[in-house]
Order: structure tokens, then sequence, then C-alpha cells
């Protein structure tokens, strides 16, 4: 870019970028703010207008609120069900890149399961839930009715009272919504790799798994690192699925920390404070993920070049000091 | 050219039919997997309640639909109000969030100002937090301003999308030459004139992706418009669907499924359009390994 001329057009950089900040302070700042004080007070009940702050330790909320015993099944939950989903998501994700991108065997129609594996993730969510509630069902779903068909089951089983059960479904449901996202993702990651690393790789001899394991991983880890991190913040944020599937139930199985959230600010109890309280732990957990996507995303070059100034000038300073 | 025969004679010798055959099972396996929950609604919408009790499972469609449409008159399951409902939404917000991220984008791409830098290492900062955590303080302010069951509330905030400004500005970079910009200046354009005339054209691609992504992700959401939007006749689709799953409808098993299908379908079918776009923008939405 040519500064010199540049210069004068210095004033549409910033009249450019006002309603991205005005939109961004109303709308996402003054809630986070709001949010946060709402967290310190004593804000409770339908159309309750009045709040204070809360009396004593101005941490009571948030004190009260990890003593909760839902609100620690449900970071348990939403904790299990990220983990457990995640692995087999980027288990069958990578060896689905490891196929699809293998130059040595094409596979014939992998512009088909492409699209059929992605088709899962476009549909809405709260309508999967309720599909796959309905083909849960007992005694006449159509789970049972393949199942017992099979006979690998002798009569309808109540699947949707059972605990493991249900957070098993929920499970399922985000790892079979997702494993097509991901795939894709790793697949452009693959594609983005220079060919004539592979050939020489090939020329040397290396087979499918030596080439895949010792090249193609590490060349795609950072966007591994940012599936991660983005998976892992939207895991935080399982609502849907949770809350349509069996809102929460049976007995909290399926409880993660955004329907404990709403169901204490919204459905029946309209425990503000505390819903605010338990908002903001979230919301710092997210934070400090989405700081370590910073990280990795930064400009590695741009870091290190900065570093090595930064000690240039600590050393120039040293011996300055040293010089006196 | 000799690398092409290097692989080609490589391609003869290495590839075994047990490891193809094995490929093949899985995938067809899997893609199964995720085609019969959808093909068992669309079939079971069709079927009456009875046929469904005796075998919940079948492949071919029945001739009961009329039956299973009736079911809904006089419910609040209104598939119409909650399409429209949710395309106004969804549709505004597109719209604002593809037009305000290009142009933040361009205000962080194409001009030399002093905070510039600061501002996109905080658009990276901030761009992974969700509204979601939020939402009690949002939800509070609305209501004291008597904004809730006010579209405005979910179509508003789009303006400032950070990750797509993210993706726009990295999408600039690559495609917008300066010299281009600076002929316009000559030829006397003014700088809007320029961004809306000049610069949102040679954005098509990005913005055609990312606004297929906004619009379904806008279309989909449920956590929002559960809080905001509580009269029934501003209730999006996701919310509607919610209430298939209500007592009224518990007997009911062809008209849950056919109420499901009515949610489903037109993304079906959307997506099996546009779907070459929509599987390669996922590959451009994602960062550069």
């Amino acid at each position: 870019m040519n500064k010199k001329k540049s210069v004068s057009y210095t004033k549409y950089g910033y009249i450019f970028a006002i309603p991205f900040v005005v939109a961004f302070l109303i709308f996402q700042l003054y809630p986070i703010l709001y949010t946060t004080f709402i967290g310190f007070t004593n804000l409770k009940g339908l159309n309750s207008k009045d709040m204070s702050l809360v009396q004593g330790n101005p941490f009571q909320n948030f004190v009260d609120v990890v003593h909760v015993e839902s609100f620690r099944t449900a970071l348990k939950n939403t904790a299990k069900i990220w983990i457990l989903n995640f692995i087999p998501q980027i288990g069958l994700a990578l060896l689905l890149t490891a196929w699809f991108t293998d130059v040595r065997s094409k596979i014939k129609g992998m512009g088909f399961f492409k699209v059929v594996f992605y088709m899962p993730n476009i549909i809405t969510a709260a309508t999967v839930a309720i599909l796959f509630n309905a083909l849960f069902q007992s005694p006449t779903g159509p789970v049972n009715d393949i199942l017992c068909s099979l006979h690998i089951q002798d009569a309808p089983v109540q699947y949707l009272v059972s605990k493991t059960t249900a957070q098993n479904v929920v499970i399922f449901i985000q790892f079979w919504m997702w494993f097509g996202y991901t795939m894709v993702t790793l697949i452009s990651g693959v594609i983005g790799i220079d060919p004539a690393i592979f050939e020489a790789a090939e020329i040397d001899g290396a087979n499918r798994v030596q080439t895949f394991l010792f090249i193609t991983l590490p060349c795609i880890r950072t966007i591994m690192l940012f599936t991660l991190v983005t998976s892992l913040i939207g895991g935080l944020n399982m609502f849907d699925i949770p809350k349509c599937f069996l809102d929460g139930g049976p007995d909290s199985a399926t409880l993660t920390t955004s329907v404990f959230i709403y169901n204490q600010a919204f459905s029946g109890s309209y425990i503000y404070n505390k819903a605010a309280a338990a908002s903001m732990i979230m919301f710092a957990i997210i934070v400090f993920f989405s700081s370590m996507l910073f990280y990795i995303l930064r400009d590695k070059d741009e870091a290190a070049m900065k570093k090595l100034k930064k000690r240039e000038l600590r050393e120039a300073k040293l011996a300055a000091r040293g010089m006196m | 050219m000799s690398t092409n025969s290097v692989s080609v004679s490589a391609l003869k010798k290495r590839k075994s039919p047990i490891y193809m055959a094995i490929i093949y099972v899985v995938c067809v396996i899997i893609a199964v997997t995720c085609i019969l929950p959808f093909w068992i609604m669309i079939v079971n919408s069709t079927r009456s309640t009875p046929q469904i009790q005796q075998h919940a499972l079948s492949l071919i469609p029945s001739g009961h639909l009329a039956q299973n449409i009736a079911v809904f008159k006089g419910k609040d399951f209104k598939p119409s109000v909650g399409f429209m409902n949710s395309a106004i939404i969804s549709t505004c917000a597109t719209i604002l969030a593809v037009y305000f991220s290009s142009l933040t984008a361009y205000a962080i791409t194409a001009y030399e100002w002093k905070l510039k830098n600061a501002f996109f290492s905080f658009i990276m900062g901030v761009m992974m937090i969700p509204g979601q955590v939020t939402l009690i303080g949002f939800y509070q302010a609305a209501y004291r301003l008597g904004l809730t069951n006010n579209r405005l509330m979910l179509i508003l905030p789009s303006i400032a999308a950070p990750m797509m400004v993210f993706f726009m500005r990295q999408y600039l970079q690559a495609s917008l030459s300066i010299e281009i910009v600076e002929s316009a200046r000559i030829d006397g354009a003014g700088e809007f004139y320029t961004f809306n005339k000049i610069v949102l054209p040679i954005m098509k691609p990005a913005i055609a992706t990312q606004a297929i992504f906004t619009f379904v992700a806008n279309w989909n959401r449920l956590f929002e418009p559960s809080v905001l939007l509580t009269a029934k006749e501003k209730k999006t689709l996701p919310q509607m669907v919610q209430l298939l799953r209500g007592d009224i409808y518990k007997t009911e098993f062809g008209s849950i499924y056919l109420g499901l299908t009515i949610t489903a379908l037109p993304l079906i079918v959307v997506y099996l359009l546009l779907s070459r776009y929509i599987v390669a923008g996922v590959a451009l939405g994602s960062v550069k390994g």
C-alpha cells in the first residue's frame, strides 16, 4: 500500500468501521457488562424490574451457583458429552480425510459422499432432536421396530427413561451432525498442502499410513487446532439438542450448562441473578479457550519478529546500562 | 509430466481391491446412517398413526398425508407463521451481516489508520464469544425498553459479526488490488461509491458463501428467539418445532413426523440444490493450514 496516497483517506477507515463498532457496543459489549452486573444483584421474578446489589459477599450468586448440584451436573454433562462426541468425530473425520485425499486411490462418488455426510449439519438442530426423540419412542418407535424385527431384542425397550441411553443418544446426535463438517474442513486443509511434498514422500517410498502420519497430520495441525477450539466453544454452548430432545432429562442426564441457564432464567423460576452468574462462569471459560485460538491464529512470523525486536531492544538497553 | 506417470504406476501397483472394498462399505454404511433418519421421517409423515404403531419402520410412503395435515388445524403448531418469521429474520440479518462485515473488512484492508491493527486484533479476540452467554443481560435490557417480541432485536445485532469480518478480511487481502481503488479515485469516484460499485462485486464469491451460512445459522437458531420472542405470532420455525414434543401430539405420530418434515424438507431441497457451493464454502470458511 502506498502510504503517501492513503494518508488523506485515513478518515474513511474510521467511518467505515463505525457501524460495526456501534452495533458491537450496543448488542455485544453492553449485554456482557449488564449480564455481569446482574450476576451481582438480587434480580428475580417474572416482570421484576427492581434490583439491588447483593448484601454481604458480592460474589454470593457465583458461590451459590457453583454449589448448586444441578449446575455441577450440567457442567459435568457438558464436558462429558463434548469429549465423547469429539473424539470419535475427529477420528472418523481424519479417517475419511485420509481416504478422500489419497491420490493413490481415487474413490468414485466422493462428491456424493461429501454432500451426504455434511447434510445432517444443515438441518435445524431442534428438528433433528425431536426426530430422534420420535425414532427412540417406545414401544412403537422405528429403533425398537428395527431391533425387534432383527431379533436383537425380544421386546420393546423404554430407551428414553434410561439416563445412559439418553446421554448416549445426545452424544450420537452431536457426533452425527458434526463429523461431516469436520471432515470437509480437514479435507480443505489437506488440499492446501503443496503436492510436491506428497510426491517427494512417494519417491522416498513412504506408504499410505506413513504419508498420512508424518506428512498430512503435521501439515494440518493448525486447522485441527482450529476445529478443536471452535468445536469446544460450540460444545460449551450446547443447547438445542439437549433442550429439544428430552429437556435435560431424564433426571438431569442430558442437562447442559446452557439448558441450566435457560431453565433458571426463563422457564418457571426466573432466577435471573443466578443465571447471569452461571453465564459469566461460562463466559470466563470461553474467553480462556478463545484466547487460545487467538494465540493459534496469530501471524507466527510477525510474532517471532516482534519477539526478536523486543529482545534486541532489551539487549541494547542492557548494553547501554552496562556502559553507564 | 514425469511425476504424472510416476503416480499412475503407483496407482496400479498399490490399489488393493480389499482395501477399496472396505472404504466403499464403510462410506455406504455412513451414508445410510445420514439419510435413513430423514427418510423414515418423510415416509412416516404420509402414514397413519395406527400404521406407525404397528410397524414404525417402513421405507414405502403411504396415503395418509391429508389426514396428518388435518391434525394441525386449530393447534399452536403453525408452520406458515414460523416460516414467515424465520424468513424475515434470516433474510434481514443475512443482508446486514454481509454488507457491514464487508464494509468493516474493507476499512481494515484498504485504509491505513492508527487503530487499524488494534481493531483487527480486537475482532479476532472477540470473534469466538457466543451471544448466548450474554443473553440474560440482553434480554433484561430489551425487556426494560419494551423491545421483547421485536424482530429487530434478532436482526440488528448481525451488523457486528466479528467472525465474518475476519473471513472477509482474509478474502479481501488475497483478492483486492489497491490499484483498482486508486484508479477509481483518479476517476473521481467517492470512497463510498467505490466500495459499493467496485469492491462489493469483487467480493461476490466470499459474500455468497458467507450469506448461505449466515442464513442457515439464523434460520436454525433456537436459544435467542426462545428468550426474546414469546408471542405466538412472532415465533420462528425452530420454536414451532419444539411444540411437536408437547402432549397434544403424543398420540399423533403421523403428524409429528409431518411437522418435522415440513420444517426439514425446504432445507434439504435447498441444500441439495446448492450443495456444491455449500460444501466448497465450508472449506473456504476455515483457516488456511
